[in-house]
């Protein structure tokens, strides 16, 4: 038979006990993406050459190479130098990294739409650089890119399944362990697929909820 | 001749020295001097690219100075003293003279996700230090005095330009600054919304003490209200004097010219 609905009933629990690994590197990975990548566009944009040059040139390496390049090293060349870390942890680090750097992207765009008038107002008010961030800068820059993100955060979802590579216990590799003792792939792969459909309709669904909603408060 | 140290109240509130400005090998302001007497209301008016913003700028060091010495308050602005020498100032220096100076400008630069009240109680907190009562009471205070006690929970883009002009003066007010400056905040405005920003900034100077340095287009109402009427060509000041005069008898031919020039355009 193609397809085993005992099987595929069998290994749901299974499947769906890794789904939560998939979705915590998928949120964890995003946050650490979102701050990491303000911190990124901010650092950008200073003035001074020898912060945001270093910082310009990192985010150039790290989104001109490979996720999956990444992810190896941070779990396998890191412990050369002492530092050894989980590979769940490696992987929501290289994740996050890697889309922070998209994100910082997405981030200086919204920062340089913001007209020159409001960092004026806020230096003629005395404000200081931390408040005309936080207070008048961010709350404008981040409303109109929210979308931007959000696909981001999908786009970072659909590639945690990379971090089978180095043997997380998310969808994926649960998936291909299954297939590899019942030698039965169908079921598992396929099951993973609409996981991966359904979580995906899912935040779409919700982000443009948060859009809504922000496009309400600005009135 | 005895030397005596001068009054509180002899001192200028503003004194350029010899302000240079340049962007790139145009000079925009050429070793500019003029001294502002406290409580004093000047008028600055001239042609187009004459270097008035450019002086206003300067006060609230959102430019950088290329040559002389700006002092506000008897103190340097963008200088300071150390082992007796003139050094450029560090942040704090800065921050501390910005507190003096309030600016308002032609296109009001309001913070569009905040309420008039928000505008006008984000800075006194964050800056003074005030608690939110204490900002809030102050801020409802100033938003009265310019007219818009109902407008308070109101966001800019719910507001004319001429309300939201008044709520710029009111949040520049609440940081209690020395020195106010005005740059054309009539001129984005349509004309019939004109008459009531002007209303405020009448009353401010009748009511505060305030030194005032306006740039405007407006000459009945510089003619009425300043002190004194400086008018800029290329960077200098051409001609200045009490408004009667420099605007009724100007001496030199190009205030004639410009002054017949904005009768005309009127
Ligand atoms: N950031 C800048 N870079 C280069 N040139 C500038 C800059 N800002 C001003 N200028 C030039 O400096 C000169 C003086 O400008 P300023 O804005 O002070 O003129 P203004 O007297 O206020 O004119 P207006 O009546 O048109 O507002 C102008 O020639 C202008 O083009
Ligand atoms: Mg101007």
């Amino acid at each position: 038979m193609f397809w085993d609905w005992n099987y595929a009933i069998e290994i749901l629990p299974i499947l769906a006990r890794a789904s939560i690994v998939t979705i915590q590197a998928t949120l964890l990975g995003f946050v650490l993406a979102a701050v990491l990548g303000l911190v990124f566009a901010v650092l950008r944009m200073s003035r001074a050459r020898w912060v945001s040059l270093p910082v310009a040139a990192l985010v150039e390496f790290v989104r001109s190479t490979p996720l999956l390049i990444q992810i190896f090293f941070i779990f396998f060349v890191l412990p050369e130098f002492g530092i050894t870390i989980g590979a769940l942890t490696a992987g929501i680090l290289a994740l996050g990294l890697h889309y922070a750097t998209y994100c910082s992207e997405v981030y200086r765009a919204g920062l340089e739409n913001i007209p020159r008038g409001q960092w004026e107002a806020s230096l003629a008010l005395n404000l200081s650089p931390y408040h005309t961030f936080r207070d008048i800068i961010i709350p404008q820059a981040i409303p109109p890119i929210v979308p931007a993100l959000g696909n981001y955060l999908v786009a970072l979802f659909k590639e945690t399944p990379l971090l089978s590579a180095i043997a997380v216990l998310e969808l994926m590799q649960t998936a291909k362990i299954l297939g590899s003792e019942s030698f039965r792939y169908t079921e598992p792969i396929t099951l993973v697929g609409l996981f991966f459909l359904v979580f995906s309709l899912a935040a779409a669904w919700l982000i443009r909820r948060v859009e809504a909603r922000l496009s309400l408060s600005k009135v | 001749m005895t030397e005596s140290p001068a009054p509180e109240t002899s001192q200028p509130m503003v004194r350029f020295e010899r302000v240079t400005k340049r962007y790139g090998s145009l000079v925009v302001l050429d070793e500019l001097d003029l001294d502002i007497a406290r409580n004093e209301k000047v008028a600055i008016i001239g042609p187009s690219g004459s270097g008035k913003t450019t002086v206003l700028r300067m006060l609230m060091t959102l430019e950088k100075i290329d040559g002389g010495v700006i002092h506000v308050d008897g103190e340097p602005l963008t200088h300071m003293e150390r082992n007796g020498q003139l050094v450029r100032a560090n942040e704090s220096h800065l921050r501390r003279m910005r507190g003096k100076i309030g600016m308002v400008f032609q296109h009001f630069n309001l913070f569009p996700h905040m309420t008039s009240l928000g505008n006008c109680i984000e800075a006194p907190m964050r800056v003074l230090g005030l608690s939110r009562r204490e900002a809030e009471d102050r801020a409802r205070e100033l938003l009265e005095m310019v007219g818009l006690r109902d407008k308070m929970g109101h966001y800019p883009s719910q507001m004319s330009g001429g309300q939201q002009q008044r709520v710029a003066i009111a949040r520049a007010l609440a940081m209690r600054p020395k020195v106010m400056l005005f740059d054309e905040v009539t001129s984005a405005l349509d004309p019939e919304l004109v008459g009531e920003v002007l209303n405020v900034i009448r009353r401010l100077g009748e009511e505060h003490d305030l030194t005032m340095l306006m740039v405007t287009h407006q000459m009945g109402f510089a003619r009425e209200f300043a002190d004194r009427v400086c008018f800029f060509y290329e960077g200098k000041i051409a001609e200045q004097g009490a408004p009667a005069e420099l605007l009724g008898n100007p001496k030199e031919e190009r205030t004639r010219q410009f002054l017949s020039a904005v009768l005309e355009a009127s």
